[in-house]
C-alpha cells in the first residue's frame, strides 16, 4: 500500500531573521551582546491583553487567523504579569480601573513595554468626563500610542512592530539608567 | 383597576397637607410629598391592600439649580406588579441641607440606589445602614452630576476648548451663576 501518493511540497516562502552581524567563521561567531538580546527579546515578545471595550475586540482579530498577530512572534498571550513583555491597554479606563491598571504594571518584570491602543486609552478619547482616566499615561509610562476608534488590526500590528523596533535598539543597560528610574518615579512606582 | 386619580385620592385623603402637587407627563403620574414623611407615604403605598407598591423600580435625584430652597428632587419610581401600574414620588430637598430618611428598610434595592444617589448629587439618606460612594473612585471629593461641576474632566489637555464649549462663550447656554 502506498501512503504518499501526492507528492510533498513545502513552503519555501519563508522570511528568517536575519543575522545581526559581526564576525563569523565555521563553528563561531562574535557579535555584540546587545544585538543578539535584542534579536531575541524582539522576536518572542510575549503580550499581556488588558481588554476592557471594544478595541479589544479588534484584538481579537488581530490574534485570529486572518491577521495572526504569531507570525511576529508574538504567539503567546498570557494574562500572568510576570510573564509577559509588553501590555496591551485596549479600551476605556474609567478612574477607578486606574490602580489596577497601574497593578498590574508594577507586576510585570523588566523589561516591559506598554502599548496604548485606541482613542480611549491614549487621551480618554470622546469620553471627556469626570469618571474616566483622560489617557493612561496619567498612570503608567506608555511606549507606542495606537490611534483609531477602533483602531483596525493592521493598526495594532503596525503598534507591535514599533514595539518591535523599540525593543531591538533598546540599550541592555537602559532600564537601571538613571533617566529611567526618574521616570518611574514621576508615576510614583517603586 | 387602578388609575391616576384614584391613587392621588387616596393618598390626599391619608396625608392632606403633606401631598403638595400633582402632575402626569406620559400617563404616569407624580406626587409631591412633603421630605419629612416620605418614609409614611412609601410604606402606606406598600401595604395598602388597594394600592400595593410593593416594587421599587428606580431611585434617583435631579438638580434644579434655580429652584432655591429647593434644589435636589428626590424621585421615587414605584411599581405595583400585579396591576401593571407605575408611580413616580418626588420629594424636594434644600441643597444645603440635602437630608432624607433611607427607604432601605422597606425595599432593600433601595440600599444600593441610595448610594448611588448620594454618591452622584449627596443626597444624605438618614438612617442608611452603608452610605459611601458606589459608582466613583473613593477619593472623588464632590458630586458630579450637580449641575455647578463642569461635566467635562478639567485634567484634559488635547482639546481646543472653543470647539468644545468649555470656555467659551458661545456654548455657554448651560452656564449657571450659583
Amino acid at each position: 500500500m502506498i501512503y504518499n501518493k501526492r507528492p510533498v511540497t513545502h513552503n519555501t516562502n519563508i522570511k528568517l531573521v536575519e543575522s545581526p552581524g559581526g564576525y563569523e567563521g565555521e563553528g563561531f561567531g562574535a557579535m555584540q551582546l546587545s544585538k543578539i538580546v535584542g534579536l531575541a527579546r524582539k522576536n518572542s515578545i510575549w503580550p499581556l491583553p488588558f481588554a476592557t471595550s471594544c478595541c479589544g475586540i479588534e484584538f481579537m482579530a488581530t490574534m485570529g487567523a486572518h491577521y495572526d498577530l504569531a507570525r511576529f512572534g508574538s504567539e503567546r498571550l498570557a494574562f500572568t504579569p510576570r510573564q509577559c513583555d509588553v501590555l496591551m491597554v485596549m479600551g476605556t479606563i474609567a478612574k477607578k480601573m486606574a490602580p489596577v491598571l497601574k497593578q498590574v504594571y508594577i507586576q510585570m518584570a523588566e523589561p516591559r513595554w506598554v502599548i496604548a491602543v485606541g482613542a480611549c486609552a491614549s487621551s480618554g478619547g470622546i469620553f471627556d468626563s469626570y469618571s474616566v482616566l483622560q489617557g493612561i499615561d496619567e498612570v503608567i509610562p506608555v511606549d507606542v500610542y495606537v490611534p483609531g476608534c477602533a483602531p483596525r488590526p493592521e493598526q495594532i500590528l503596525d503598534g507591535i512592530l514599533r514595539v518591535q523596533e523599540l525593543v531591538e535598539s533598546e540599550s541592555i543597560r537602559r532600564r537601571s539608567s538613571p533617566e529611567y528610574q526618574e521616570l518611574l518615579k514621576s508615576y510614583g512606582i517603586q | 383597576m387602578l388609575d391616576n386619580k384614584f391613587v392621588f385620592q387616596k393618598l390626599h385623603e391619608k396625608f392632606g397637607e403633606s401631598i403638595i402637587g400633582y402632575e402626569e407627563n406620559y400617563d404616569i403620574m407624580a406626587i409631591y410629598g412633603a421630605k419629612d414623611e416620605n418614609l409614611k407615604i412609601l410604606q402606606y403605598l406598600y401595604d395598602d391592600e388597594e394600592l400595593g407598591f410593593t416594587f421599587m423600580t428606580d431611585l434617583t435625584a435631579i438638580h434644579y439649580p434655580h429652584n432655591i430652597g429647593e434644589e435636589l428632587v428626590v424621585t421615587y419610581l414605584l411599581y405595583n406588579m400585579r396591576k401593571n401600574f407605575h408611580v413616580r414620588l418626588k420629594f424636594a430637598l434644600d441643597i444645603r441641607k440635602p437630608d432624607i430618611f433611607t427607604a432601605s428598610a422597606l425595599h432593600p434595592t433601595a440600599n444600593w440606589l441610595e448610594r448611588e444617589c448620594y454618591d452622584f448629587f449627596g443626597v444624605n439618606f438618614v438612617g442608611h445602614p452603608n452610605l459611601i460612594r458606589i459608582m466613583n473612585v473613593d477619593e472623588m471629593d464632590y458630586f458630579p452630576l450637580r449641575k455647578e461641576f463642569p461635566l467635562e474632566d478639567q485634567t484634559r489637555r488635547d482639546k481646543d476648548d472653543d470647539m468644545f464649549g468649555r470656555n467659551s462663550e458661545r456654548f455657554n447656554m448651560g452656564k449657571l451663576n450659583i
